[in-house]
């Protein structure tokens, strides 16, 4: 996979979480995603910023253009030094929540994009990494 | 291998002007009906420049394995190549018989410099079958490639043509379904309806599938997801046309239709919706 | 300050989203809209979103809050003109906003207040209620 351009960026107020969600709309209407494509990744990363600001309390987004066996797609990296998830199966699961949303944040977000990949260490943090072909 | 390439590499040098003159020759009488399809000059500029690319590949130890970064200008050249030929209607073997008509006139020039050196013209045999083979080959994979981007570009616009969305009356929609409905065809579907719903305004939408042989469950999810979909929107749907067995299969894999209206057939469900919609048909004299 | 309009549309409000939602914003909507209700005993709410171009679960949740509030108040809340694209998005994130009623836009949204409005008056009649 070839990284041809990357930017990254802070999500420590609310006012982050749009700021990231305009990103990732330009990137990806860079990128020539369909309009319904355009409309999963940027509400994946609206929800996986939220969390970041939530529950790791801040952190950042690392925006990266990527190419694969000829195909072109946008790769999402969210990291935090949070307190890290206990339970990820359970985090993972529809409807459980601990916070203010509605619990579809990671399982919702996992069904948006075509690949996903999460880490998480108590006391440590968590690396959330999303992508989306085009 | 490194000193096959090598005495392949000296013969291809020593006799390029003549070998190119020669294959050429070789091309023009071997395709006699196509000699008019590419120009005289467009051939022999192409036959300078992929021997000339050889030579340069060759050099400086003799790499066969035609996949290699160092063979990667040749083989853009022989792909330019191959896709402007497919485009042209050439047969996959027209457009290989490019690189494989050079075998005779080399094969001849290595018999005449090498006759004395059994071994070293083995040799040399052996590596231009495997070179010219190996580009050949190419030449093939790209050739059919193409063919199957237009297969898939064709592909796209039939889905885009089969599905098409009809208005039955005012603020009604109608969505005659025909076909193996898999995945990628439903989404399509599902969007161009949704879209539809946006741009007629219309508060309900007919999905008819008489024209489905079958349904599995990951159609049958995509469809309530488009059901789904269009109520948060604003419209109802309602499914009409599902047969016996479909409505079986439907039970067996466990998919739970919901609250989701269905109707036997578009006619019944047309009723609905113009009951939905505040009208009624009535019969104004007695038909035949 | 940003601040999110609503209108008074005959018996209704009317509220129109057009800008990218925070969490201040979310909380002066909520604060203004119920106010609203109240002082003017409007019997129903319509949310415009055909300005949005994604709803994720925050602002899902926004509203599913406003027409729990709403409904307290008693004021029905209709959502209008979500995007195709938003709502096979919504769908995927398995968000159904059950409990709140749609319409394709502002008008039908209306005609649907209206239609509720008369059962409502309807129902008080066949009761016997005075009024």
């Amino acid at each position: 996979m070839v990284v041809s351009k990357d930017e990254i960026m802070e999500i420590r107020a609310s006012d982050h979480v749009v700021l990231v969600r305009q990103a990732v709309r330009k990137w990806s209407t860079e990128l020539g995603f369909g309009l319904v494509d355009q409309t999963k990744i940027i509400t994946a990363a609206s929800e996986l910023a939220r969390n970041t600001l939530d529950y790791g309390g801040g952190g950042t987004v690392r925006l990266e253009a990527v190419e694969s066996g000829g195909r072109r797609g946008l790769r999402l990296i969210f990291e935090d030094q949070g307190p890290g998830i206990v339970d990820l199966e359970k985090a993972l699961t529809d409807g459980y929540t601990t916070g203010k949303g509605m619990g579809m944040g990671l399982s919702g977000s996992k069904r948006l994009v075509n690949e996903f990949d999460i880490v998480s260490r108590v006391g440590e943090g968590t690396r959330v990494t999303i992508t989306r072909w085009k | 291998m490194s000193d096959n390439g090598k005495g392949l590499s000296e013969v291809l040098s020593k006799h390029e002007a003549d070998l190119q003159a020669d294959w050429i020759k070789e091309q023009t009488a071997g395709s006699a009906r196509r000699t008019g399809a590419i120009k005289e000059v467009e051939l022999r500029d192409q036959c300078k420049e992929f021997l000339g690319l050889v030579i340069e590949a060759l050099q400086g130890g003799g790499d066969l394995d035609v996949r290699g970064p160092r063979w990667n200008p040749v083989r853009d050249l022989l792909a330019n190549l191959s896709r402007s030929r497919g485009l042209q209607g050439f047969t996959p073997s027209e457009t290989a018989s490019f690189v494989f008509s050079l075998k005779k006139p080399l094969f001849a020039r290595i018999r005449r410099d090498l006759s004395k050196d059994g071994e070293a013209m083995a040799e040399a045999t052996l590596a231009a079958t495997v070179l010219l083979d190996g580009l050949g080959l190419y030449t093939t994979e790209v050739h059919q490639k193409a063919r199957e981007e237009i297969i898939a570009r064709q592909q796209q616009e039939m889905l885009e043509l089969s599905t098409p969305v009809v208005t039955l009356w005012e603020g009604i929609l109608a969505l005659p379904m025909i076909g193996t409905l898999d995945s990628a065809r439903t989404q399509v579907v599902m969007e161009s309806l949704l879209q539809k719903i946006v741009d007629t305004a219309s508060s309900i939408a007919i999905i008819d599938i008489t024209g489905v042989p079958t349904v599995d469950t990951l159609t049958a999810q995509h469809l309530l997801k488009t059901v789904t979909a269009a109520r948060l929107m604003g419209a109802e749907c309602i499914i009409s046309g599902i047969r016996p067995q479909i409505a079986q299969t439907i039970v067996h894999l466990g998919v739970d239709l919901g609250d989701v209206t269905t109707k036997a057939s578009l006619a019944d469900a047309l009723a609905v919706a113009l009951e939905r919609t505040g009208r009624a048909v009535r019969r104004v004299r007695a038909g035949s | 300050m940003e601040r999110i309009p609503i209108l008074r549309m005959g018996g209704f409000l009317l509220v129109t989203i057009q800008v990218d939602m925070h969490d201040r914003l979310v909380t002066t909507l909520q604060d203004e809209l119920t106010t609203m209700i109240a002082q003017t005993g409007a019997h129903g709410v319509l949310i415009d979103i055909s300005s949005l171009d994604m709803v994720d679960s925050f602002i899902g949740r926004m509203i599913g809050d406003i027409a729990g509030m709403s409904r307290v108040l008693d004021a029905e809340t209709v959502v209008v003109g979500m995007r195709p694209a938003v709502a096979i998005t919504l769908v995927e994130l398995g968000l159904s906003l059950a409990g709140v009623r749609t319409a394709l836009d502002v008008e039908k949204g209306m005609g649907l207040l209206r239609a509720a409005t008369r059962r409502r008056l309807a129902e008080a009649d066949d009761g016997g209620v005075e009024r």
